[in-house]
């Protein structure tokens, strides 16, 4: 290979067929080796980027009719109106988490405690374990919970709260008791330099895990309907909200409440021959991929939006299938184990004789969450693409 | 150059308002008493219109035949007396402090006040990025614990580690080169600010107390080996109310480990003060059975003296001990707080006036001729040299080449591979 073309493909991040062959072969020289032996030399020429582009272009939704008159409103305004919503309207709820008061770090309850009183929204130590416990045990004694936990990579203490009380309160007591009122929310994903701790996609760990729900959303039409729908839902629920979308994702949001249903994936585009499916962040790459595929291969992609990670939507998922025969699923946490697995597994029983290809899962690679190598980490537009013309020439 | 009378006086005003009375320095030179000589002869003789005339130039002689032996080798000073949680008897009320642990103390804590100032300045250029959770105004704690234990001994902490990795033996170039991330860095550049580590130092822990179990191990382990070292366990006043916490003390406590717990008080976790945090902010006492001390944190010398005496209490074999260092962080909790939210920017005006730790440093040096203006200026400049070259080095060095993404994940003998975006690519992750 030159190395014009090497240089060519170090900053498309791409995967050429050639190497892609030399795989296949057995040979040791992979994409990544081949990045290797030309990263030495081009760092002594190039500058060292600076990353300050985002991986993803945000595409906003249509403006809702059915639900009042709407307002423009960025991902964390959305959280703020739901939960302004919900304070209104349900005087047993109640909002606590590290920080909120003041209007929390992501400016997600900003207001509400004026608004609302301090007995209302509150401030806990620093401690998920106890902030988890605490609000299965308000939510078992009848107060609507909602709890903050400061980022999604924080919520390991909390682990055994969720998992062993939470999930399985009610089965355990025969229905006597439940933690129905209970929703949790944290910050999830990647932000462009969250490195380590501050940009984890957990939701692989609870999807595992029978008797709570895990909820994302892809912007804040989607975040205000789902998370009102999760408070209302009549089971624990955790909710994690992209926090890259935060300030980047604005969109005309209803002012009134309003609930999207849970357990529904949404086909947000319409194709024939390929089916993508993801969640959170990750819709907005494949929104630009499947504009790609369509431009460059003549590709028809039916975007799907999971929305609900933990029940899953496999009705809308395996029908899309039936009719294109290619799935593509993609996310940012690492691939084994991610949740891509648990889609491709039960949609490679159900719709076996429909599939014209291996299911390809475009994800994060099987290492933490890197410091300085987070652009090449993430399963960004390039790699998608090239999974899918992987797809169509099987 | 400080007046002779008021040497004889003793007693000394802090910048500020804030009185503190410190016994003069022991006078050892023969200039000194030349002079006093001088004075008193002239204040027994008649007072004659060539009376200050023959002081100032007795004055202007001593002046004049200044050197660097005229510098006041060491002096004791009064420090602040330290709460008690369960101890009979605690560290000594006056410390003593010799010219070279001065100007070393000196040197170190304006390194650090100035890297995190140089970090700030980065991270507003968008050449740091991430998380970066400045030290300055704490720069006593960093300094004064390393001035009580050896670098045989074991330290480890939370997030705002820059300090600390300086004084457990990093230099400042590598400590920059892995907050931008590059090859030159302390952790080659896959850390970040949160995970530096060095001999001895176990970092640099991102998740708010989960280094404190960890911290009672390694003391086992020096236990265990028996080489009369023990191991520094620091968190702040927003993890003493982490769980895992008080499972450490009961542990540490029943098997008698060599820990010494700190508490760093900066009386904020992140946005939230310690009285809206914590049921009881006597940090020292959380121990419950486990002996505590309530410590002056922006005072090197009390730092120090707490942590000797902890030092002891541990190597003696009665157990682990707790220290609360009562201390103040002039930055937001990271660079994404503006840190004047939830506190009033007088209040850290006041406290930057009143108590800062490298301002007291050199006004009882200064005070007590323990060096001059001009050598402590030299020293600024020479930390302000060495800062610009690590920022430079920190810019300039490359980032590490990409076969470190799938680098040291495990312990492995043979290279093995990783599977990447897709499961028909691959990478190598070799260790």
């Amino acid at each position: 290979m030159t190395m014009a073309a090497a240089a060519r493909f170090l900053l498309r991040g791409a995967v050429s067929k050639a190497s892609i062959a030399n795989v296949n072969v057995g040979a040791q020289s992979s994409f990544g080796i081949t990045l290797l032996s030309l990263s030495p030399k081009c760092s002594s020429k190039t500058k060292t980027q600076r990353r300050n582009a985002a991986h993803f272009t945000y595409h906003p939704d249509p403006v809702p009719t059915e639900y009042g008159p709407t307002t423009k409103m960025n991902l964390f305004q959305s959280v703020t109106s739901a939960l302004d919503n919900t304070l209104a309207s349900d005087p047993t709820a109640v909002i606590f988490g590290e920080d909120v008061a003041f209007g929390g770090v992501f400016r997600c309850t900003v207001g509400l405690r004026d608004k609302y009183g301090k007995d209302r929204v509150f401030n806990t130590p620093l401690c998920e374990q106890g902030i988890v416990g605490f609000g299965i045990g308000a939510a078992v004694a009848g107060a609507t919970a909602i709890a903050e936990i400061q980022f999604a990579d924080y919520i390991y203490p909390a682990f055994d709260q969720i998992v062993n009380e939470a999930a399985k309160y009610r089965y355990r007591s025969g229905n006597l008791f439940d933690c129905g009122n209970l929703t949790i929310r944290a910050p999830w994903g990647c932000v462009g330099h969250g490195s380590l701790y501050h940009s984890q996609s957990p939701e692989a760990f609870f999807a595992h895990c029978p008797g709570i729900k895990v909820v994302i959303p892809r912007g804040p039409v989607q975040c205000k309907g789902l998370l009102l729908s999760c408070i209302a839902d009549q089971n624990p629920c955790i909710f994690f909200e992209p926090k890259i979308l935060y300030r980047a994702a604005v969109e005309q949001v209803p002012t009134e409440a309003y609930t999207i249903p849970l357990s529904q994936a949404e086909v947000i585009q319409e194709g024939s021959d390929v089916t993508l499916v993801a969640w959170g962040t990750q819709i907005h790459v494949l929104m630009e991929v499947a504009n790609m595929a369509q431009e460059k291969l003549g590709v028809s992609c039916e975007l799907i939006d999971l929305q609900t990670i933990l029940p899953w939507d496999t009705e809308t998922v395996c029908k899309s299938v039936a009719k294109t025969g290619r799935l593509l699923i993609s996310h940012e946490a690492p691939i084994t184990g991610g949740f891509a697995a648990e889609i491709s597994s039960t949609v490679q029983e159900e719709c076996f004789l429909n599939l014209e290809a291996p299911i390809a899962r475009v994800c994060g690679y099987d290492t933490p969450f890197p410091h300085i190598f987070e652009p090449f980490y993430i399963p960004d537009k390039w790699k998608c693409f090239d999974a899918i013309k992987k797809l169509i020439s099987y | 150059m400080p007046s002779p009378f008021n040497l004889i006086e003793g007693d000394r005003q802090q910048k500020g308002g804030e009185k503190r009375s410190e016994t003069a320095g022991r006078w050892q030179h023969d200039s000194m008493q030349k002079m006093l000589t001088i004075i008193s002869n002239v204040l027994r003789g008649s007072a004659s219109r060539h009376g200050a005339q023959v002081v100032s130039e007795a004055a202007s002689m001593v002046a004049s035949s200044r050197s660097y032996a005229d510098f006041t080798p060491e002096a004791t000073f009064d420090i602040k007396k330290v709460d008690l949680h369960r101890l009979e008897e605690g560290p000594p009320l006056t410390a003593t402090l010799t010219r070279e642990e001065g100007l070393k103390y000196y040197r170190t804590m304006q390194t650090i006040r100035r890297m995190e100032l140089k970090a700030d300045q980065l991270y507003k250029q968008k050449i740091i990025r991430g998380f970066c959770h400045l030290y300055d105004g704490q720069e006593a704690c960093a300094v004064g614990i390393e001035g009580g234990i050896t670098l045989s001994d074991h330290l480890i902490t939370a997030y705002r580690a820059h300090g600390y990795t300086l004084t457990r033996g990093g230099t400042v170039r590598e400590i920059m080169a892995e907050l931008t991330g590059r090859r030159g860095g302390i952790a080659k550049g896959k850390g970040g600010s949160m995970h530096m580590y060095t001999k001895n130092f176990y970092g640099g822990n991102g998740i708010v107390g989960a280094q404190v179990p960890l911290g009672a191990g390694v003391a086992l382990a020096c236990k265990y080996l028996g080489n009369d070292q023990l191991c520094v366990s620091l968190y702040g006043d927003g993890a003493a109310n982490q769980g895992q916490i008080f499972e450490t003390y009961n542990m540490s406590s029943l098997w008698k480990l060599p820990i010494i717990f700190i508490c760093e008080n900066n009386q904020y976790g992140m946005g939230t003060s310690v009285e809206r945090s914590s049921a009881s902010t006597e940090y020292y006492k959380r121990g419950d059975y486990i002996p505590g001390l309530r410590v002056d944190g922006m005072d090197v010398l009390c730092v120090r003296e707490a942590t000797k005496f902890a030092a002891d209490h541990c190597r003696s074999g009665k157990g682990p001990i707790l220290m609360e260092l009562q201390t103040y962080r002039y930055h937001g909790h990271s660079m994404s707080d503006p840190g004047v939210s939830y506190r009033t920017r007088e209040e850290i005006q006041e406290v930057r006036s009143k108590s800062d730790p490298i301002s007291m440093l050199k006004d009882r040096m200064l005070s007590n001729n323990m060096a001059s203006i001009e050598e402590l200026k030299e020293i600024d400049i020479a930390v302000r040299k060495e800062i610009e070259d690590a920022a430079q080095f920190a810019t300039t060095d490359p980032e590490p080449p990409l076969d470190d993404l799938c680098s040291h994940i495990f312990a492995n003998d043979q290279p093995f591979e990783v599977r990447a975006a897709t499961p028909w690519t691959k990478l190598t992750s070799t260790s």
